[in-house]
C-alpha cells in the first residue's frame, strides 16, 4: 500500500453514522421518498404505471435524439439527467468521486445493450415492475417473477466463478465525461424546448402521442431526478441487488428499500386514484406471460452480472464509473436496435423480432458468465 | 496463509462475496479485507458483522480503506 494520509476509522458503528442513509432506516426512508415521487410523477404527467421507469426513460432519450424513430417514445427525460447529476453532487460533497474504469467495459456494453433488449420485451425495468405492480398490473408480477429468475441464475455464474475483474484508478475528467454529456443534454433541452403541435424542436425529437407526450413538468422532473439520484448515491439503492443480496447472503437491506418503493407508490395511488387492478388493459403493458417473463429473465440476468440495476448503473457513473456508463450507453444503443428492428414490445404484445432476440440474449449473457471467470 | 482478500476494483457483489467465501474457509482467526469504495467499505462491514466476525479497525489511506475483522 502506498505512504500517504492514513488516519483510523473507529469502530463500525461510529463511522456507519457518518452515511445515516447506509442504514436499514435510511434504505427504507429512501424507497419511500422514491415510491411517494414515482407516483407523483404520474399524477403529474408520466405515463400511467411509468412515474420512473429508467429503461423506459433511457430508451425515449434514444429516441429525442433520434437514434430510433419510434414516434410515440421520444422524450429527453429530465430524470435519468437528475439521477447522474443528482448522484454526481452526493459523490462530490462526500468525497466519493472516483474516477475508475476498465473491468471488462465491451462486455458491459453487450449486456446493457441485452438488459434493454429483455426490459422492452417486457415493457418496463426493475423499477417500472414494481410501480406496475403498485398500480394493479397483474402482468408485472409474472416479471417479477421472471426477474427474480433472471437474478438467481445470475448468482449461479457468481458462485461457478463469474468475475469481470477489476476497475482502476482513471484521470478525474474520464470519469466527468457522463455526467458533463448528461449536463449538455439538459442545456439542449432548455435550448430546443419543446413546440407544442411539432414533433421536433432544433435536434431533439418530441413525441406528439404515446408515452413520450406524456410528460410531467421539466422542472418537477428534473428536481424529483435530482432528489432520487441524491439519496440513492448515499443509500446504494439498487432493485436488482435487492433480490441477489437475498438469494446470495440471505440478505434483506436492499429489499427493504424496494418493498418500502412499492409500499410507498401503492399508498399514493390508492388515494389518487391510480389504482386499477386487473390483467388486460393495463397502460403501456402486454398480456404476454411467456415473453413478460423471459424478457425479464434477461435483463435480470444482464444487470446482475453487470453489477447492478439501471438505476444504479446511472448513480454510479455520478461517483465516475467509467465502465457503468459503458453500461448505461449500451442500454441506450440497445433501446435503439430494438425499436428500430421491431424487437421492442407494444400493447399489441411482443415485437416480430423480440423473441428470437431474447433467446440470443440469454445464450450471449450465458456465455460472458459461464466464460468470464478470474482464477485468484 | 495469506488471510487477505483484495477488493479493489471489484464490482458488486464481488467484495463481499470473496470476503465471505474467506470467513467460510478461516472459521475463526485474523482477516484483512482490501476496498476502493465507500459503497464497498459498507457492504464488507456488513457482510462482516452478518457472519459474526468483529470489525476491529478500518485505515483509510489515499482513497483505499483496510479493515481488519477478527473472530476469537
Amino acid at each position: 500500500m502506498s505512504i500517504g494520509r492514513s488516519f483510523i476509522l473507529l469502530n463500525s458503528e461510529n463511522d456507519m453514522k457518518k452515511n445515516i442513509f447506509a442504514t436499514r432506516w435510511g434504505m427504507i426512508a429512501v424507497g419511500l421518498i422514491i415510491g411517494v415521487l414515482a407516483s407523483l410523477l404520474q399524477y403529474l404527467g408520466n405515463p400511467p404505471n411509468m412515474g420512473i421507469c429508467v429503461a423506459c426513460f433511457e430508451r425515449d432519450i434514444a429516441g429525442a435524439v433520434g437514434l430510433h424513430r419510434a414516434g410515440v417514445v421520444q422524450y429527453l427525460r429530465p430524470e435519468v439527467i437528475g439521477f447522474v447529476l443528482g448522484s454526481f453532487a452526493a459523490a462530490l460533497m462526500f468525497g466519493e468521486f472516483k474516477a475508475r474504469g476498465g473491468s471488462a467495459p465491451f462486455a458491459r456494453f453487450i449486456m446493457g445493450v441485452f438488459a434493454m433488449i429483455g426490459a422492452l420485451v417486457f415493457l418496463g425495468c426493475p423499477w417500472r415492475t414494481v410501480l406496475r405492480i403498485a398500480g394493479g398490473d397483474g402482468n408485472a408480477i409474472v416479471g417479477l417473477a421472471g426477474l427474480i429468475a433472471g437474478i438467481w441464475i445470475g448468482t449461479l455464474f457468481f458462485k461457478a466463478g463469474y468475475n469481470p475483474g477489476r476497475s482502476y484508478k482513471s484521470h478525474g475528467s474520464s470519469g466527468l465525461v457522463f455526467p458533463l454529456i448528461m449536463l449538455g443534454l439538459f442545456v439542449l433541452m432548455l435550448i430546443y424546448p419543446q413546440i407544442s403541435g411539432q414533433n421536433k424542436s432544433g435536434v431533439l425529437f418530441y413525441s406528439l402521442k404515446g408515452p413520450g407526450a406524456a410528460h410531467a413538468p421539466i422542472i418537477i422532473s428534473i428536481g424529483a431526478g435530482l432528489l432520487i439520484g441524491f439519496l440513492a448515491q448515499r443509500s446504494r439503492f439498487c432493485t436488482m441487488g435487492a433480490f441477489r443480496d437475498l438469494i446470495l447472503f440471505r440478505q434483506l437491506h436492499l429489499l427493504l428499500g424496494l418493498i418500502a418503493l412499492l409500499a410507498a407508490a401503492f399508498v399514493v395511488n390508492l388515494l389518487v386514484g391510480q389504482f386499477n387492478p386487473g390483467f388486460s388493459g393495463q397502460p403501456v403493458a402486454h398480456t404476454d406471460g411467456l415473453w413478460n417473463f423471459l424478457g425479464m429473465a434477461l435483463a435480470g440476468l444482464a444487470f446482475a452480472l453487470a453489477g447492478g440495476c439501471p438505476g444504479r448503473q446511472l448513480f454510479l457513473t455520478g461517483e465516475g464509473d467509467s465502465d457503468a456508463a459503458v453500461f448505461v450507453v449500451g442500454m441506450i444503443v440497445g433501446a435503439a436496435f430494438a425499436h428500430n428492428f421491431g424487437l421492442a414490445s407494444s400493447p399489441k404484445g411482443i415485437g416480430p423480432n423480440g423473441a428470437i432476440a431474447v433467446i440470443v440474449g440469454l445464450v450471449v449473457c450465458a456465455f460472458l458468465g459461464l466464460t468470464m471467470r478470474k482464477k485468484s | 496463509m495469506s488471510n487477505i482478500v483484495d477488493a479493489r476494483g471489484l464490482s458488486c457483489p464481488q467484495p463481499v462475496l470473496l470476503t465471505v467465501e474467506k470467513i467460510k474457509q478461516l472459521k475463526a482467526g485474523k482477516l484483512e479485507i482490501l476496498v476502493d469504495t465507500e459503497s464497498a467499505l459498507e457492504n464488507v462491514k456488513r457482510a462482516v458483522v452478518d457472519n459474526n466476525w468483529t470489525v476491529d479497525v478500518v485505515n483509510a489511506v489515499d482513497g483505499e480503506y483496510n479493515i481488519q475483522a477478527s473472530k476469537a
